[in-house]
Order: C-alpha cells, then sequence, then structure tokens
C-alpha cells in the first residue's frame, strides 16, 4: 500500500471525489491559483477550472452561506476555512442556518466546512485554535477530526458523499509529519465510528486527533517501563460518537483517560465523561480522568505553548495516577 | 429618501403604462388580486392571533404589498424567492395557497416544517420557495448559494432575496454582496425600506441618503423605487431580472414604503408619529392601485366586490380547514435533525 503524508491524502480524497462527482465544488480564500494556503488545493485549478475551485473574497459569513445555499439545490461544496480560527465569522451561518435546514425544512444539506486545526505549530491566539466543542454543543451538525492519512482520507471522501453538514477538522501539525498507508483504491471510513489504534488491558485513553500521536506515545512508554498495556481509542467522529465503542473498551479495561487538544473546560471530554459514568459507572475502577489544553487563549512563547498543550508528559503523569488508583 | 420627495407618478394612459411594461390587462388586474389577497390574508391572521389560534408572534406586511407582489410578479416559474416576514404577497405570486401558509402559522403537522418551525419559515422545493430564518441577512448568503449553482449548471433561473432597512447593516448583507458583484452572480436584492426597523427609525439606521447608494460600493446598479407603485416595483425588479438573466450580474433596489403596523402583533407601535400613518395611508399601495384601475376602465365596482368575496371565502375556509389538522405528535420531536443517522 503506498505512504503518503496526511495532507496528501486529504487532497486526494477531494481529488477523487471531484472526478467522481460532477457535483462537488470547493470554494475558500486563495484555494485555486495559489493552491491554498496549506496547498492542499495545488493543481486543482487547473485540472477542475475555476467554476470547481472557487477563489473567494476574503468574507467566510458569504463563503458558508454559499456553499449551505448550492448544497440545499443539490450541489456538494467542500468549503475551507483557512485556519478553523476563522469560522468564527461564518458562526451564525453554521448554527442557525446549516444546522437547522434539515430538522425545518426536511432537505438534505449535503456540505463539507474543512477546518485546519490546533496549536503546535507556532500559530499564537488566532491561528492554532481547536473549535469543535462549539459545534459539538449545535444539534444538526456532524464533525470529524481523523489522525492518519488513511482515516483522513477516508472520512472526507465519506463527508463528501454524506447528506448533512460535516465539520471536518484537520490538523496542521499532522500535514506534513505524519504519513501512513493510504489505498489507491476508494473506500470509506464510517462516520461514526471509532478506531482502537492501540490494543491495551490496563486503561484506555479516549482521544482524536493530534493528541491520538501523543497518546500512543505515552502509551508506548509506559509499556516500556512500567509493563503497562494501555488501550488507546481513536474516536474519529466526534459527533456522532461511537458510544459502544467507548463501552466496550471501558468495560474492559475499567479505567479511562479522556485527552483532548482543545481546553479542558467545556470541551467535549466532559461529555464523553458523563456518557461513561451514566453507562458504564458499575464497570470503572477509577474516576474517569480528563486532560486537555489550560484554559487560556493559545498562547504564542513556545515556552507558553508547550505548557498550554496536553504533551506527553502531562499524560504520563495522568496515566501514571490513574493506574495506580 | 424622504417621504414628501416620493411622488407618485401620474399617468394617463393606461396603454401606454402597461405596455411600456410588457402588461397586459389580465396582469394588471393579477398584480391587483394579488396585493388584495396579501391583506386579507394577514387581516385573517390578524384574527387568528387574537384569537389565540396562533401561537407564536404574528407579522404583516401592511404597507408593503405592492413591494412584495410588484417584484415577484417579474420571476418566472423556475425563479428561486427568497422571501422576507414582510413578503407573504410574494408566496401567493410564486403559486402557494392559503391552506399551506394557513398550516404554516397554525404550526400544524401537516404544514411544510411539520410545525418545526412557523409562518414563512418553510421551503418549498417544487415552487422555489425558501423561506427567512429570523436572521434575515443571513438569507443572503444562501441566496448567493443557490445563484452560484444556476450560474454553474448554466441554467438560466434567477434568484429574487429581499432585506430590511435594518437587516442592511449586518455583515451578511455586505459580505453577499462583494462576492455576489465579483462573480457576477443571478441575483436580485431588494431592500424594504418601511421606515423602522423594530422601533428604530432610519436616521439611526444609516447616514447615506439612499440606501440605494450602497450598491456604488459594490459596483453594481442600484435604484430607489416608490414601494407603494406596484408597476414602478414591477418594473424595476424586471430590469433587474432581466440582467440577472442574461449573466450580468446582481442589482440592489430599495422599495420605499411604510410598515403600517407593529412589528408584530403584541407591538402598539406607539414609537410612530401619528402623521406618518396619515401621510402613508393617503399612498396605500392598494387604494392607490384601485384607483388606477377603475380610472382605467380595468375593474368596476362590482367586479371588486365579488373579488373581496371570493377571496375571503377561499381564506375562511382554508383557515376553518387548516384549524381543524392536528399540532404534530410530541414523540416526534428528536425526527429529523440529520437526514441520514
Amino acid at each position: 500500500m503506498p505512504v503518503q503524508p496526511y495532507i496528501e491524502a486529504i487532497s486526494a480524497a477531494l481529488w477523487e471525489e471531484m472526478e467522481r462527482d460532477k457535483e462537488v465544488f470547493l470554494l475558500g480564500e486563495d484555494i485555486g491559483v495559489y493552491g491554498g494556503a496549506f496547498k492542499v488545493t495545488k493543481g486543482f485549478l487547473e485540472k477542475f477550472g475555476e467554476e470547481r475551485v472557487i477563489d473567494t473574497v476574503l468574507a467566510e459569513a458569504a463563503i458558508i452561506g454559499a456553499a449551505t445555499g448550492a448544497a440545499i439545490v443539490g450541489m456538494r461544496p467542500v468549503a475551507e476555512m483557512q485556519f478553523a480560527d476563522f469560522v468564527t465569522c461564518g458562526f451564525n451561518q453554521l448554527v442557525n442556518n446549516t444546522a437547522s435546514i434539515h430538522y425545518r425544512w426536511g432537505l438534505p444539506v449535503p456540505m463539507v466546512v474543512r477546518l485546519p486545526s490546533g496549536g503546535n505549530i507556532h500559530g499564537g491566539p488566532f491561528h492554532s485554535r481547536n473549535p469543535e466543542a462549539w459545534f459539538f454543543h449545535q444539534p444538526g451538525l456532524k464533525l470529524v477530526a481523523p489522525s492518519t492519512p488513511y482515516d483522513a482520507k477516508g472520512l472526507l471522501k465519506a463527508a463528501i458523499r454524506d447528506p448533512d453538514p460535516v465539520l471536518f477538522f484537520e490538523y496542521k501539525y499532522l500535514y506534513r509529519r505524519i504519513k501512513g498507508e493510504v489505498p489507491s483504491e476508494d473506500y470509506v471510513v464510517p462516520i461514526g465510528k471509532a478506531d482502537v489504534k492501540r490494543k491495551g488491558n490496563d486503561a484506555t485513553i479516549i482521544t482524536y486527533g493530534p493528541t491520538v500521536h501523543v497518546a500512543l506515545d505515552a502509551a508506548q512508554d509506559i509499556a516500556g517501563s512500567d509493563e503497562y498495556d494501555v488501550e488507546v481509542l481513536d474516536l474519529r467522529s466526534l459527533m456522532p460518537f461511537d458510544k459502544e465503542a467507548i463501552l466496550q473498551s471501558v468495560k474492559r479495561t475499567n479505567k479511562v483517560l479522556i485527552l483532548h487538544e482543545d481546553t479542558l473546560t467545556g470541551g467535549i471530554g466532559g461529555e464523553i465523561a458523563a456518557f461513561i459514568n451514566e453507562n458504564a459507572f458499575e464497570y470503572l475502577d477509577a474516576p474517569v480522568r480528563r486532560l486537555g489544553a489550560c484554559d487560556t487563549p493559545v498562547p504564542y512563547a513556545p515556552t507558553l505553548e508547550t505548557e498550554f498543550l496536553p504533551g506527553k508528559d502531562k499524560v504520563l503523569k495522568n496515566l501514571k495516577e490513574l493506574l495506580e488508583y | 429618501m424622504k417621504v414628501e420627495e416620493i411622488q407618485t407618478k401620474k399617468t394617463n394612459s393606461l396603454s401606454q403604462e402597461l405596455s411600456r411594461l410588457n402588461l397586459l390587462r389580465e396582469d394588471a388586474i393579477r398584480l391587483y388580486y394579488y396585493m388584495v389577497l396579501t391583506r386579507e390574508f394577514e387581516n385573517s391572521i390578524l384574527k387568528l392571533y387574537r384569537q389565540g389560534k396562533i401561537i407564536g408572534g404574528a407579522y404583516t406586511g401592511n404597507g408593503n404589498e405592492a413591494t412584495s407582489v410588484g417584484s415577484s410578479y417579474a420571476l418566472g416559474k423556475t425563479d428561486y424567492l427568497f422571501p422576507m416576514h414582510r413578503d407573504i404577497g410574494a408566496h401567493f405570486v410564486k403559486g402557494q395557497t392559503p391552506y399551506q401558509l394557513y398550516l404554516q402559522h397554525l404550526a400544524r403537522g401537516s404544514g411544510f416544517t411539520r410545525g418545526r418551525d412557523g409562518t414563512g419559515h418553510y421551503a418549498d422545493t417544487e415552487l422555489r420557495i425558501y423561506g427567512n430564518i429570523s436572521h434575515l441577512a443571513a438569507m443572503i448568503p444562501l441566496a448567493n448559494g443557490v445563484a452560484l449553482a444556476l450560474k454553474n449548471r448554466k441554467e438560466d433561473s434567477v434568484v429574487l432575496n429581499y432585506i430590511g432597512d435594518g437587516g442592511c447593516n449586518v455583515g451578511d448583507f455586505h459580505e453577499a454582496l462583494a462576492m455576489a458583484s465579483v462573480m457576477k452572480l443571478p441575483l436580485i436584492l431588494i431592500i424594504e425600506n418601511n421606515q423602522f426597523a423594530y422601533s428604530t427609525p432610519l436616521h439611526k439606521q444609516y447616514a447615506c441618503e439612499n440606501l440605494s447608494d450602497r450598491a456604488i460600493g459594490y459596483g453594481i446598479p442600484g435604484v430607489t423605487v416608490d414601494g407603494t407603485d406596484i408597476l414602478q416595483v414591477y418594473a424595476e425588479t424586471r430590469k433587474a431580472v432581466d440582467r440577472a438573466r442574461a449573466g450580468d450580474g446582481p442589482s440592489l433596489i430599495e422599495s420605499v414604503t411604510m410598515r403600517m403596523h407593529g412589528h408584530s402583533a403584541h407591538d402598539d407601535a406607539s414609537y410612530v408619529p401619528k402623521e406618518m400613518y396619515e401621510i402613508w395611508n393617503k399612498r396605500d399601495p392598494i387604494r392607490q392601485f384601485e384607483r388606477k384601475l377603475f380610472d382605467w376602465g380595468i375593474l368596476d365596482e362590482d367586479e371588486n366586490t365579488k373579488m373581496f368575496e371570493e377571496i375571503n371565502h377561499t381564506l375562511t375556509t382554508s383557515a376553518e380547514d387548516a384549524v381543524k389538522e392536528p399540532y404534530p405528535h410530541g414523540s416526534e420531536v428528536t425526527d429529523g435533525v440529520f437526514a441520514k443517522k
């Protein structure tokens, strides 16, 4: 199987879906002539033309609104937010228009918004955010957050083919750092299905996105030093999240650490913890633990950002306390 | 534009005015009919509201009938309509029935939104009507999206959307016009300048002379029309529709009128100076056009009385039928959040 970086898997998914379905088109800032701020759509304009690769005005509400409008008449737009941080400017469109249309009108809204997310790239407060929790709280939106090239390609294809609006959180930190096997034949990763990225019996780290790799690193370390066997469950889809997979893992390992790069308070981890407490309390051998970023804006200086992010040291500390509980 | 500056054009010849607009006598009757239907329908909505049968807000477009009917009359069957809450007339012109609108207003389970939402907030894909959400300006980017799809599919349909004098201060208005203008989207945006945004008068909403001046900033045509004169509204919208259909891009039309009722049925609008009602009452869009039709010999008293009777009969039976329909069952509440679970 060919090995590809995470970012190329995203490009490949877009390319193949545009070849497969003429209703799929892209819109966003600097995605055409320039090929996108991260070059995800490099070469697309030449191949698909300016009607399907649209360099838009710098106006996120107009971009998300136009995607929504095109979707309700049967097109399949994929809108790019240049950075996930800028989705705030289109927030009203997403939460009031896009998310409510199927419930109110009964019309499918087959659109995708791509959101280059996350820190660790020295982006500072406005180029590093993880905004998923705002949208997690909005009924009517689906949310996916892949951690590997395989999942990125398969989930983006699934998102484009889905009849509902899907927010696709992709991670700048992973773009070129993470490589993996990606089949050349067509496949999808179904929305709503988690994936065990590492098998284990002593505890489960439930996570998604870039912290999957932090969790895998920590699990590896702890396996070597303390001979604990830690499971890493990658949610992949945040809405809907895979309740079955969570219960299966928790019932087996009996100890849970929920980990995300988003700030802790009001993050998705709280909902997962509540779900476990309500449905698997009797199986728990320790209180459910949560680890996320500090409750601050994303800081710029590397010393501050390192302290802000839930890195491997923090995961190891939490894991040890959990395992020894 | 100040009230006293708006003069209804005096025209002497029916044939001159209608033929200039490519309209037939039957069109003139239909324009009048839709305005009367709109006002009578909205009066019945207010009645249902006072009877406690309409559970939420009740909004009317009293004073706006010439704007909503005259503009939407310039659309063809395949064109898309994105109306606001004061554009019930446009729903009727597009072919919507009073019965369906009653179901919506009464939150009945058999209405378009199955009680999930009320009033004109529905979509009818067959008639190509896509109602507003309460954040009115948020519909302009959506209208752009439909226009973009039409353009990419090489269809020659156009999209007509409305906004208010308050709503055109919202960022979405500006973002959407920026996009529509550079992409030459087939969009017609009508600003219904009805003197008040809820209680806020015009001088607190904008400092430019006319709201149509905003078109200059986007490099698109902008025009201000007398929103109480249905033929003027029709004529200017027609031009904008033709322009959009020809691929020449969007237009902005400011239609100046007066909101003759409160913001919603609960609002006594005590903030409106009484003289304004007196001035604007003389310019009532329906009576203005009725006089013309009488003068031109297109309509006489008997025919007019008969039209009112027929309309009210239809409305009464439609409302009675709709009231008999049940609310959606409470157990359906979580159905339909997603198309695919």
